[in-house]
């Protein structure tokens, strides 16, 4: 594999225009509350083949959701600690923190949930268990029930966040919104009906009450159920089957953002799109910037060229299917250097300005 | 860096399966793909064991229902006397199968119609892995195959595969559930008898919570699956234990990013403490180029310059004077050579994961597969993909 790596270990690329470029040409800037595209929405949940960046959009739209002096909170619950290595803060417990500030002196708020410390959470609300379930946990029924009753896992932790999406403190919503960085596409439909297996199967008691009582928030219009793609051949087949199992199923489909969209080349001028890149024409520019136009240099820029624009191409052909789905879609752009603190941000305003919040 | 050496592990009719790791999305299934059909070109009888390929991959592998059953490939290259098979992964066809093979007619009748089973089957997370696993052992107890590739379920965590036998294996062979399915086997309550008052608060307190009915459907599952197998764990023990047989090789797949190396070095350190051996990280979709000479600083630099010019031109009115391109044109090139030192970011941002991940695990060997402009959907690209792995 051709590589020249090592000649330029000791470079420092600069910034470029490029991706700035595309977080600008977007739709106009929405700056004011109350216009936003999921208005009256208190559950976000974030849902997204393995590797399109599900837990970076979780946590960019609680950051947008909050701005403006709103406060959010961004739950996990598949226990990786995902939002703590995106925060770059110590690791969550099973309790809400808040991690950042967002534009305008909004907050935003995390929570790792915790299966079993929610099991525990729940048999002291209905059974007042106290020193009982101290009792439970050491000999490990606890991880026994989260683990054993099918789904139950999954009934606490959606039941956690639909909870927090209803808490009150003195007579409002503790939170203005709730974002779940929910489970992969592939299980969500899954995942999140889980409250309909269970009440089927536990027929009677306080699982069965619960699990309705979830399945009433889930399937409301507070609910909407966001999916995240990359403009690749099997992310966009997967959200397209993503989004007609989550209607069949009765769950409110919401958005789909496009994560890591590269710019066309001729981003700056999508009017003139018709003219080709020739090496004469190559050689003429090169020079005109003052570089040597090799033969070599030349073949490997258009390479590159080809590439990107077999790239757009693909892309492009992604992106009608995601148009066809009839669902707002957002668009984020890659970020060359990877995703840091600054970055989310970016990400968080490149969502506002696009009306997603 | 070490250099994994993909052909002589594929060669070496000593390796007898190989399991592709890794976090979702990074590309495990086309690694186990490509693997598979360039050991069969290179010789091997081969079957791949894919769990969810993307549909085009899927068909041009001959892979249209999923119907659990190795298919032959066709248009493989099998002048070297290898051949290629390939499989998808029925979940629960395979639970069901195994329930059928270990049980007579009525008694595994009464197991699949159980509530408790069907939502067991379907939906318990780590049900895929540990049928993944399953059907391995199936695959790999016919003798039919020298080489067994297998792809692993998507899921956040490579680990997941390791843990859900054992996770599967305790909860069905648990201390509690033998509690509790006691009255079952024993028609009464009377090995509750036993049991002391706090044990029997706690199961009080477990049929209220996930109600009674459900906890006679496990019972009545657990009883039957008791005397159909004789104890589920010593089964998932017995699978588990394939993966440290001799002859088998993980290969732990991961992108050039933070997270999926993160997941990766995670494995590795697992499957050290579980003495399995460990082949070597596959490195998809690293980004190159071949024109590495052109910093991104002096491209940037040029880049600026072109627009400077293509911007003087067009306020000097249209057409620029002697041999100079049109504005449009050095519009163009900039673009590009943005592009290009944008490419230089990436490639560098890629070196400094690589690095990171080599240094802390030195004695980890690395193949390397360049990123590829389109998705691959056909034998003539998994060739490709097969070529970059083995000559690097």
């Amino acid at each position: 594999m051709p590589t020249t790596r090592d000649d330029r270990r000791a470079e420092r690329p600069g910034r470029t225009r490029w991706t700035d470029a595309v977080n600008t040409s977007t739709t106009g800037a929405r700056t004011t509350d109350g216009n936003a595209d999921w208005e009256g929405v208190r559950l976000h949940v974030v849902s997204g083949k393995g590797g399109t960046g599900k837990t970076t959009v979780a946590a960019a739209l609680a950051l947008a959701l909050a701005s403006g002096g709103r406060r959010t909170l961004l739950v996990e619950v598949e226990g990786r600690q995902g939002i703590a290595q995106l925060f770059d803060c110590p690791h969550l417990p099973y309790e809400d923190r808040k991690i950042a500030v967002a534009p305008g002196g909004g907050e935003v708020y995390a929570l790792a949930i915790d299966p079993e410390e929610a099991l525990l959470e729940y048999l002291d609300m209905f059974y007042h268990l106290g020193r009982a379930g101290k009792g439970l946990k050491k000999l490990g029924a606890i991880d026994f029930a989260t683990t054993i009753a099918p789904g139950l896992r999954d009934v606490l932790l959606t039941g956690k966040a639909c909870e927090s999406a209803r808490r009150r403190t003195h007579g409002r919503f503790a939170y203005d919104a709730v974002v779940m960085d929910a489970p992969p596409t592939g299980r969500i439909a899954r995942f999140l009906n889980v409250n309909t297996e269970v009440a089927g199967l536990a027929k009677f008691g306080p699982i069965h009450t619960q699990a309705e009582a979830v399945m009433g928030v889930i399937r409301s219009p507070q609910t909407a159920v966001h999916l995240v793609t990359l403009l690749e051949e099997m992310p966009v087949q997967e959200t397209v089957d993503g989004v007609t199992e989550l209607r069949q199923s009765g769950l409110p489909a919401g958005g789909v953002v496009i994560n890591m969209a590269r710019p066309p080349l001729q981003a700056e001028d999508e009017s003139d799109t018709g003219q080709r890149l020739t090496p004469e024409l190559l050689e003429a520019g090169l020079v005109a910037g003052g570089i040597k136009p090799t033969r070599p240099l030349i073949s490997s820029l258009l390479a590159e060229a080809d590439e990107h624009a077999s790239r757009i191409e693909l892309e492009s052909t992604g992106r009608a299917l995601v148009r066809g789905l009839d669902l707002p879609v957002y668009e984020l752009p890659l970020l060359a250097d990877g995703m840091d603190l600054g970055g989310l941000y970016r990400l968080a305003e490149a969502l506002r300005e696009q009306g997603m919040a | 860096m070490n250099r994994l050496e993909i052909d002589e592990l594929i060669d070496d009719p000593g390796t007898r399966i190989l399991v592709c790791c890794g976090s979702g999305g990074v590309g495990k299934t086309t690694t186990a793909a490509a693997l598979g059909l360039r050991a069969a070109e290179r010789g091997r009888n081969v079957v791949v064991l894919t769990i969810d390929p993307a549909r085009r991959l899927a068909q041009s592998m001959g892979l249209t229902e999923l119907d659990n059953t190795p298919r032959r490939v066709v248009d493989v290259d099998e002048t070297k006397g290898g051949s290629l098979h390939a499989m998808m992964l029925d979940m629960k066809r395979t639970f069901d199968e195994i329930v059928e093979q270990h049980a007579d007619p009525e008694r595994a009748q009464q197991i699949l119609d159980n509530p408790f089973y069907q939502s067991l089957s379907s939906s318990f997370a780590g049900t895929q892995e540990y049928m993944a696993m399953e059907k391995l052992g199936q695959l790999h107890a016919t003798g039919e195959w020298d080489l067994i590739v297998v792809d692993t379920p998507p899921s956040r965590s490579a680990l997941d595969f390791l843990d859900a036998p054992q996770r599967l294996g305790s909860f069905l062979d648990g201390r509690l559930i033998r509690i509790l399915s006691a009255p079952a086997k024993v028609g009464g309550r009377g090995a509750l008898k036993f049991l002391s008052a706090g044990m029997g608060l706690m199961t009080g307190a477990l049929s209220k919570v996930v109600g009674t009915h459900l906890l006679t459907d496990i019972q009545t599952f657990v009883a039957a699956l008791d005397t159909t197998f004789g104890g589920f764990r010593k089964r998932a023990d017995a699978t588990y234990k394939l993966l440290q047989a001799r002859g088998t090789s993980f290969l732990v797949v991961a992108a050039p990013e933070k997270d999926a190396l993160r997941e990766a070095a995670y494995f590795v350190d697992r499957l050290g403490t579980e003495r399995m051996p460990l082949a070597g990280l596959v490195l998809n979709r690293v980004h190159a180029t071949r024109a590495g000479r052109l910093s991104a600083e002096r491209s940037l630099a040029a880049a600026e310059a072109l627009t400077e010019q293509a911007e003087s031109a067009e306020e000097a009115g249209g057409e620029p004077d002697g041999s100079a391109s049109r504005p449009a044109d050095l519009r163009l090139v900039a673009g590009l050579l943005t592009l290009h030192a944008e490419r230089l970011r990436v490639i560098d941002r890629e070196e400094r994961m690589r690095t990171r991940f080599t240094s802390i695990h030195p004695e980890v060997w690395v193949a390397e597969v360049p990123a590829l402009p389109g998705d691959v959907h056909d034998l003539d690209g998994l060739r490709v993909i097969g070529e970059s792995l083995g000559t690097g």
